[in-house]
């Protein structure tokens, strides 16, 4: 088991390592929304303060949708999918794999990279290690529910549109625990509650994710 | 393991019925494959050939119905899709193949060498030829302990001399008590016997 996730992981980075661009491409398009965001609403930088929160996690979010759609589609597309559905370990770990390996290529850096943008919008010094942890939570849960749209839609033509629509609503509680934690903490208030909210979630796409992207890899696999 | 030490076939199909994309392929359609067998899937294009396969390797779920038992802890899929990735080398695609399967990676450089791909083992797939991805594929078969093998145009974009070798690692696996169901539209040039099994395109009323 320890073998077959190593091998997983392993291959991920280092196709990651062959093809960089998917790697680079949300984080450059990170940097570029976040740096039209002064433009179009001015320089005052109480404004920017203001929506500093919710533009960064808005931003990071689209990111991870952008990047989470290739999951597995490479894979898919060369028929190695088929060879990792055929293997007798059950799919699930393989499965977990993926998405830890997207996190570390998509959640991550972004995540690392984070406090730099947050000065770029003037958001209060204070806050940054408040956004880094509610990232570093919040793109994992993010990671793994764009798994399961990924999952599903993989088998189809073009999965684009269809894998927004299926995942951004379940988005949307992992955008308003993360911004608001990052909105008390820029007023100086414990974001505690939020953070823990932030991790709870993380606990239950951990422990449910991996079977729904399994039973998604499995259906999108009939189809193609 | 012998021929005689498993009497119970490998895989057993009962009345199957394959339907797709509308169309019904198959119906009240029942095959037995018994350890030492080589079968060969006959029928025109468009027969369901690869549909039965895929049926039969379990990736498709839906789209069937009937009875399908399946003896075989483990079996090896070979289909249309490269199997490939064009990214990694010859001999990483096939070292997460053994990790995913669970084999043993000391016959690696030997099953690399069995597709004549010696030289070639750290260049990426991409760099190399149709063929020689193909025979990246194949070498699959040199490293499987699966009993039960379905391969789909195994002999595809290979060469004749590769052909001939592909039969006799065919062959063997029969010998040694496995199974294969193969479709193509040559024949096997080997000397095992082969059962044909034909598949007749039905007739739409």
């Amino acid at each position: 088991m320890g073998r077959l996730l190593a091998a997983c992981l392993r291959r991920q980075l280092l196709l990651a390592v062959r093809r960089p661009v998917e790697v680079v491409n949300p984080l450059v398009f990170f940097l570029l929304v976040v740096m039209l965001f002064p433009l179009g609403i001015g320089p005052d930088p109480r404004q920017l303060t203001e929506f500093a929160p919710a533009v960064l996690w808005i931003v990071a979010l689209l990111a991870t949708l952008l990047a989470v759609e290739g999951m597995f589609r490479g894979d898919f597309d060369d028929g190695t999918l088929e060879q990792l559905v055929l293997a007798p370990q059950p799919l699930f770990l393989p499965a977990l794999t993926y998405v830890f390996a997207h996190w570390l290529l998509t959640g991550l850096p972004l995540t690392l990279l984070s406090p730099l943008f947050a000065l770029m919008l003037q958001l209060p010094g204070k806050a940054i290690g408040t956004l880094m942890l509610s990232l570093l939570l919040g793109t994992a849960v993010l990671s793994l529910i764009g798994g399961i749209g990924a999952a599903l839609t993989v088998g189809l033509k073009r999965g684009g549109i269809l894998i927004s629509l299926l995942i951004i609503p379940f988005y949307v509680p992992v955008l308003i625990f993360g911004s608001a934690a990052v909105q008390f903490a820029a007023a100086g208030n414990s974001a505690q509650p939020q953070l823990l909210v932030l991790g709870g979630m993380l606990s239950l796409a951990v422990a449910l994710a991996p079977f729904a992207i399994a039973a998604g890899l499995r259906i999108s696999v009939d189809a193609g | 393991m012998t021929a005689a030490a498993h009497a119970e076939p490998l895989l057993k199909v009962h009345g199957l019925e394959l339907e797709r994309g509308g169309r019904v392929l198959l119906s009240d359609f029942s095959l037995e494959i018994y350890p030492g067998e080589v079968m060969m899937l006959e029928g025109e294009n468009g027969s369901g050939k690869t549909s039965l396969l895929r049926t039969l390797a379990g990736l498709a779920r839906y789209g069937y119905s009937g009875g399908l038992q399946c003896n075989a802890d483990s079996l090896l899929y070979l289909g249309h899709k490269a199997g490939v990735k064009t990214l990694l080398t010859p001999r990483e695609n096939l070292r997460w193949y053994c990790s995913v399967q669970n084999l043993p990676l000391a016959g690696l450089d030997a099953a690399l060498q069995s597709v004549e791909l010696t030289g070639y083992e750290d260049i990426p797939c991409h760099n190399l030829s149709a063929g020689q991805q193909r025979r990246v594929n194949l070498a699959r078969l040199y490293l499987s302990e699966a009993p039960l093998w379905l391969l789909d145009e195994p002999f595809t974009a290979i060469d004749r001399a590769g052909v001939k070798r592909l039969a006799d690692v065919i062959a063997a696996r029969a010998a040694a008590g496995g199974a294969v169901v193969l479709t193509s539209h040559q024949p096997l040039p080997s000397d095992y016997p082969v059962r044909r099994v034909s598949i007749a395109r039905q007739e739409r009323s």
